[in-house]
């Protein structure tokens, strides 16, 4: 059983990845889409303005996906046969994944917030999409930064 | 990479020929009018409000036509018929038809009223209908429905509320009008809220049973008609039939105008662009015999207006430089390339006066940039071979999506190239193939290294990358210095600058922990290493002296140079900022990959190929979706927040000239800009 734990605990990180990150994106997109919907039952032209502004906070979700896929082909559950992850390695993984997962979680949910007010910005002065559009790509940055952190870790970590 | 030099033309020309300039310079879509400001006694403005409603009105009641024929007889267009553009119109077959513009109009005001008729005939149907639902429960009643009775009895039709049987009427009779004895009375239908009755009763006692029965919630039927129910019935579907087959032959003849539907969008632009003639005018001071008109012209096409307007009418026309404290509206003038960038720069603001025009720089770097973050080749050429066909095939769409498209194009060039470099062809679809139906091993190599693998060194370059864009912008700025001969302000601003992050860097690069990053430790001879630390110093000292030099508080400008100084965690943030392009990067080959793996998860089997194929096409439209936003969306970033955040302001106005400015149409015309 005890050289399963290792396993455990690198699948662990790659859960706490997609989870929060893909949490963070739901609520990002959910926030947002809530404020294209408004703008739409206006004027639905702005409907492929606000749609790119409604998927920016969708982009952390899709940084859990990656970190998740380059764990599950790091420890071989995807190729078939798995490598035997001792714990230490298991729990350097799981180290390695909450940057994205926890940053994913806190900017996906602000991003929405910031891409709501952008979505407020299209639809009173829809010529300045390309300013309104940089507000929630701001808070993106950071989602970012920290899904740098989390490939060059989990990229480092020898299996 | 430039923005147009423009001169300020002021024109003063009779004012019988007023109509004819105003036309001449509105054909010609070159001069932006601005209002004289001259407040002089004997000038006055001509009041064309009226006018103006009048021709404004005509082009709704044209457009109204259009909207009534798209109603009944849509036109077919394809998904992309909006990038179709306005059509071309050459200005011979213009003015001919022009000349029937009435008998347009009059066409078209038949359109609008036949469609009223048509709403109109719509609503009576519904309330016909509305009639025939409140006559249904009287259907079986087998006299008139306004029968009031012989000579000797009285008959009340109407409803009585709450669904009573014939047994609770009589009940309700007996206890309001015990005295009358001779009632008859019969329900016709029931439903749950109402029941539908006829009373018979004597003439005499007619008036004690109705009171009985109101007390009962007795209502007399409402509709009046010396019908019987059924043939009632039947006159109103009747009418409803003719009223039907009335508007299908109205439909009918509004669908023969369907053919006058370019005629309409003519007319209508006709219109339209006279009625901007005359809010024009409106504007102008005009004297007894005189008028004045002044606005911004591109200097390039000043000889051209001198031509057109000077010698052929009247008039004198004045050319003067724009003075130093006004504000000249901005129109730039770019290569082939550097254009597509416009739409980007254009969202962001246009260059204020004294700002340089940063859209050729900023095009190679935004072109590159792109091409690194989404850098899959099969992506590239996907993009630019759509791009191209679209540009190809709808040379007449509007001038922003033109240069929209273009710039995609030219990204998804530089998407080839990066992708050929990275080695990404659909993420890693050939060895997925290969891996999986032919069981063989097939690797396309990177013609450069594959990120995947390395991301400390793609790292490095990314930041190399953004410290020569950052150093360009600084450069910019720079240069915008010496032009204006800000010379102290370029020293201190620039130099000193460079001086400062030129010598941390030196000192950065042998350093242990930049070793760690690429794995290789990097020494410099002595000299270049105490040259580092000397500009360094020189750097920080300088910054620190000079920064706060405006202010004449000593302690104060210490501190203003201090706090300057600490804007290096700025640079640094800057650079850091850059490893976007590595991570948008990567994020490509990787959601390319998983689409792939998902891809393969049915096996060697025709079920396989199957569900490979299904997956392949739907998941790698979603990726390059989703790469393609974020590409788009961090590079405008890099551009806006980094590279613009060293010397540009950006806020100036567009250059809107008094033009043509037609909804459905194009006209052609010789083109001076």
């Amino acid at each position: 059983m005890s050289e399963y734990i290792g396993i455990v605990y690198a699948l662990l990180g790659a859960a706490a990845a997609v989870f929060l990150a893909g949490a963070g994106s739901s609520m990002g997109v959910g926030i947002a889409g809530q404020a294209a919907a408004g703008v739409i039952s206006e004027d639905p032209s702005k409907f492929a303005k606000v749609l790119i502004l409604q998927l920016l906070p969708g982009t952390q979700g899709i940084y859990g996906l990656l970190v998740g896929f380059i764990v599950l082909s790091k420890i071989g559950l995807l190729g078939g046969s798995m490598a035997e992850v001792s714990v230490q390695t298991g729990l350097l993984i799981l180290a390695a994944c909450l940057p994205i997962g926890i940053v994913g979680l806190v900017s996906g949910k602000y991003q929405g917030k910031a891409a709501a007010g952008a979505i407020g910005v299209v639809a009173k002065k829809p010529e300045q999409f390309g300013k309104a559009m940089l507000f929630p790509a701001m808070v993106e940055t950071y989602a970012i930064l920290a899904l740098l952190i989390t490939i060059l870790v989990v990229s480092a970590i020898q299996v | 990479m430039a923005i147009m030099q423009m001169q300020k033309v002021s024109i003063c020309a009779l004012k019988k020929d007023r109509k004819a300039i105003l036309e001449k310079i509105q054909s010609m879509g070159i001069m932006e009018i601005t209002p004289v400001l001259e407040d002089e006694e004997g000038l006055e403005k001509l009041n064309t409000a009226s006018s103006r409603a009048v021709f404004e009105k005509r082009a709704q009641v044209a457009d109204q036509a259009l909207d009534v024929l798209d109603l009944y007889v849509p036109e077919k267009k394809s998904m992309l018929s909006s990038l179709e553009g306005k059509a071309l119109i050459d200005r011979e077959s213009y003015e001919k038809l022009l000349e029937d513009k009435g008998k347009i109009l009059e066409k078209a005001g038949k359109l609008v009223s036949m469609n009223k008729e048509i709403a109109e005939k719509r609503s009576t149907i519904l309330k016909l209908e509305n009639q025939i639902e409140a006559i249904t429960p009287w259907l079986s009643l087998d006299i008139p429905m306004n029968f009031e009775g012989t000579s000797r009895t009285a008959v009340l039709i109407g409803t009585i509320s709450g669904a009573l049987t014939l047994d609770q009427v009589y009940a309700v009779l007996a206890e309001q009008a015990p005295e009358v004895d001779a009632v008859d009375v019969s329900v016709v239908s029931a439903d749950k809220d109402v029941a539908y009755i006829a009373a018979i009763c004597l003439k005499n006692e007619a008036q004690e049973v109705e009171n009985a029965l109101r007390t009962g919630g007795f209502a007399r039927l409402s509709v009046k008609s010396r019908d019987i129910p059924s043939v009632y019935k039947q006159k109103l579907e009747e009418k409803i039939e003719k009223l039907n087959k009335e508007i299908s032959e109205t439909e009918a003849k509004i669908a023969e105008y369907a053919a006058a539907r370019s005629e309409f969008r003519q007319v209508s632009d006709y219109f339209r662009v006279r009625a901007e003639k005359y809010e024009v005018l409106g504007t102008l001071p005009q004297s007894k015999k005189t008028f004045l008109l002044g606005g911004f012209v591109p200097a390039k096409v000043v000889p051209a207006l001198e031509k057109e307007i000077g010698e052929r009418f009247d008039c004198t026309l004045d050319v003067e430089d724009v003075k130093e404290d006004e504000e000249a509206p901005v129109l730039l003038k770019n290569n082939k390339v550097s254009q597509a960038v416009e739409g980007v720069l254009d969202s962001y603001g246009l260059p204020a006066k004294g700002d340089v025009d940063p859209t050729g720089i900023m095009s190679i770097f935004y072109i590159i940039f792109f091409g690194m973050m989404l850098s899959d080749a099969a992506y590239g050429l996907i993009i630019s071979v759509v791009c191209f066909v679209l540009l190809k095939k709808y040379p007449r769409m509007s001038r922003g999506m033109y240069k929209n498209l273009s710039l995609f194009m030219y990204c998804g060039i530089s998407t080839i190239v990066w992708g050929v470099l990275f080695g990404g062809y659909f993420g890693d679809v050939v060895t997925v193939i290969a891996r999986v139906f032919f069981e063989k091993d097939v690797v396309i190599p990177a013609l450069w290294f594959v990120p995947l693998n390395d991301p400390m060194k793609l790292l490095i370059f990314a930041m190399i990358f953004g410290l020569i864009h950052l150093f360009t912008g600084l450069g910019i700025k720079g240069y915008m210095l010496l032009r204006d001969k800000a010379y102290l302000d370029f020293f201190c601003d620039v130099v000193l600058w460079v001086f400062l992050l030129a010598g941390l860097l030196i000192m950065l690069i042998p350093s242990a922990i930049f070793a760690s990053i690429i794995g290789t430790q990097l020494v410099f001879p002595a000299a270049v290493n105490m040259l580092g630390k000397v500009l360094a110093i020189i750097g920080a000292i300088g910054i620190l002296f000079m920064s706060g030099r405006s202010s004449k508080n000593f302690a104060l400008r210490l501190g203003l140079g201090a706090y300057d100084l600490y804007n290096i965690t700025g640079w640094l943030s800057d650079v850091l900022s850059y490893s976007r392009l590595l991570a948008l990067g990567l994020a490509t080959g990787v959601i390319a990959s998983v689409v792939n793996q998902m891809g393969s998860m049915g096996g060697k089997s025709v079920f396989g190929a199957i569900l490979f194929i299904i997956v392949f096409i739907f998941g790698h439209i979603f990726s390059m979706a989703i790469n393609m936003l974020g590409a788009y969306v961090h590079t405008n970033r890099l551009q806006f927040v980094e590279f613009f955040g060293k010397f540009y302001s950006g806020g100036g106005k567009e250059f809107e000239p008094f033009h043509s400015d037609t909804k459905y149409v194009d006209i052609k015309e010789e083109t001076y800009l």
